[in-house]
């Protein structure tokens, strides 16, 4: 029992509040600091790609997003299912306040894409695969969101889109497949490869810093998000009391 | 079960209009495409297996809104829940009869519009085929959405907001085996991977169905 007793101390509101605001510092400095490095790095000093020139420097946002985007939902998945299972409401308030940045994260994904897009492939859009899987996973995001605010019921709302949130991501990698099957334009991948990165060290280091900064940005949105969640579920005076007294 | 089966067979035969107007729909949109475009056979047969998935995935989210609607309003979704049978054998019931008058009833109906889209006869097993499939994930899917906006506002738009991006697989797979058909080639694959997406959308969509219906409940 004693093993778990940290994670009934996290699944109580008022000190999973107090956790949030505890870790921020922890997400933001990194996110400053290796965001700083990363983006003045890779937009400034890296060399220049020998076939697409400067244009590539926007693999040091785009790549990021991409992934945060995909990240994001599948952190929403577990937490839906985490709040479905163990009827865990704390879990469900970070899905909620998860799904406004994974929109925005997965929009910024797709503008970067396409303002790349022009003047590598002639054209903002194209109906390749990964594009359209990403726009796909915006309208996931955006039926999310829309379902959980046509309900007044918080529990109710809370419960119903987090069905929505697990059935939206088991059905994301068969969406892929299937619209991969369809039609292939992107790029294969740089980063992950199995015979190691196709990319010099001096533009690499930089897109591994945009990496852990922009994730660090999200857990530091994400607290912000999760903290103003908290205390609009939890709107009783003497709770708030007690969270005066331990802490600001 | 089977009592389950002949009631839902019974409502949909005293309300035949609930499942003949998406028909009357699915019919009406393939209508606008020649009228919109261009009557030339060529290029009708190139569109074809689009606008026929696109009018099927259209008037199969019509027919979908009212799927636990009714029966959540007069409290029978109330009686399966408390009832000693198993929720989700109730739910699959429900579901079966549905695909059964929108389904089937539509892929009776897709060679008449395939033969107008200048569709080849010997494809026309192919539209049937793919159409019974794919309306069968679309049932399935459908009915997460449709449990999922049961006491939500506004829900109209929101079913097919939520059901038609999870429904492009099934719309890409079984709009190529139709183009593969119409051109003469072995479209194997594309009924296989249609197959599998049915199974997939069976043990995905009766937990999923039965959990939202519940909450609905509460």
């Amino acid at each position: 029992m004693g093993r778990w007793t940290w994670f009934h101390r996290l699944a109580s509101p008022p000190s999973c509040y107090q956790t949030a605001q505890t870790l921020k510092p922890w997400f933001w400095v990194p996110a400053v600091v290796l965001l700083c490095f990363g983006l003045g790095n890779g937009l400034y000093f890296a060399p220049k790609d020998y076939q697409q020139g400067d244009a590539y420097r926007i693999i040091y946002i785009h790549a990021p997003c991409a992934w945060l985007s995909l990240l994001a939902f599948s952190t929403m998945a577990i937490a839906s299912a985490i709040g479905l299972i163990w009827r865990l409401k704390l879990a469900h308030a970070l899905t909620s306040a998860l799904a406004p940045l994974g929109a925005a994260f997965t929009l910024v994904c797709l503008v970067t894409g396409s303002l790349w897009g022009r003047p590598m492939w002639g054209a903002y859009w194209a109906w390749d695969a990964r594009l359209t899987s990403e726009l796909i996973l915006l309208f996931l995001y955006v039926g999310y969101m829309v379902l959980r605010a046509s309900f007044d019921d918080v529990d109710r709302a809370d419960r119903t889109s987090a069905v929505l949130a697990v059935v939206g991501f088991v059905n994301v990698p068969i969406i892929h497949f299937s619209v991969n099957w369809w039609n292939s334009l992107h790029q294969g991948s740089t980063v992950i490869r199995a015979d190691g990165p196709a990319m010099p060290a001096a533009m690499l280091i930089p897109l591994l810093a945009c990496f852990v900064g922009f994730t660090c940005l999200m857990a530091y949105l994400a607290c912000v998000r999760l903290r103003a969640e908290i205390l609009v579920r939890e709107r009783r005076p003497s709770w708030l009391l007690t969270v005066d007294e331990h802490h600001e | 079960m089977g009592e389950v089966m002949r009631r839902e067979c019974r409502l949909a035969a005293r309300k035949p209009s609930q499942w003949l107007q998406p028909l009357v729909f699915f019919s009406l949109v393939v209508t606008l495409f020649p009228l919109s475009l261009s009557p030339t056979p060529d290029l009708l047969k190139t569109l074809a297996p689009g606008v026929l998935w696109v009018a099927a995935l259209l008037s199969s989210t019509l027919s979908l809104e009212r799927l636990f609607a009714n029966d959540f309003e007069e409290g029978v979704l109330e009686q399966w829940v408390l009832s000693p049978h198993p929720l989700w054998v109730l739910i699959a019931c429900k579901i079966a009869v549905h695909w059964f008058f929108s389904g089937v009833t539509l892929m009776l109906l897709a060679p008449l519009a395939a033969m107008s889209l200048a569709i080849p006869s010997s494809a026309v097993g192919v539209v049937m085929g793919s159409l019974a499939l794919g309306t069968l994930c679309l049932s399935l899917l459908g009915a997460i959405g449709a449990a999922l906006t049961l006491s939500a506002r506004r829900s109209s738009s929101l079913l097919s907001l939520i059901t038609l991006p999870m429904a492009l697989p099934i719309l890409i797979f079984g709009a190529r085996a139709m183009d593969l058909a119409s051109q003469g080639q072995d479209t194997a694959g594309a009924l296989w991977l249609l197959g599998s997406l049915c199974v997939l959308s069976v043990s995905l969509a009766l937990p999923a169905v039965t959990a939202a219906v519940r909450i609905a409940m509460e």
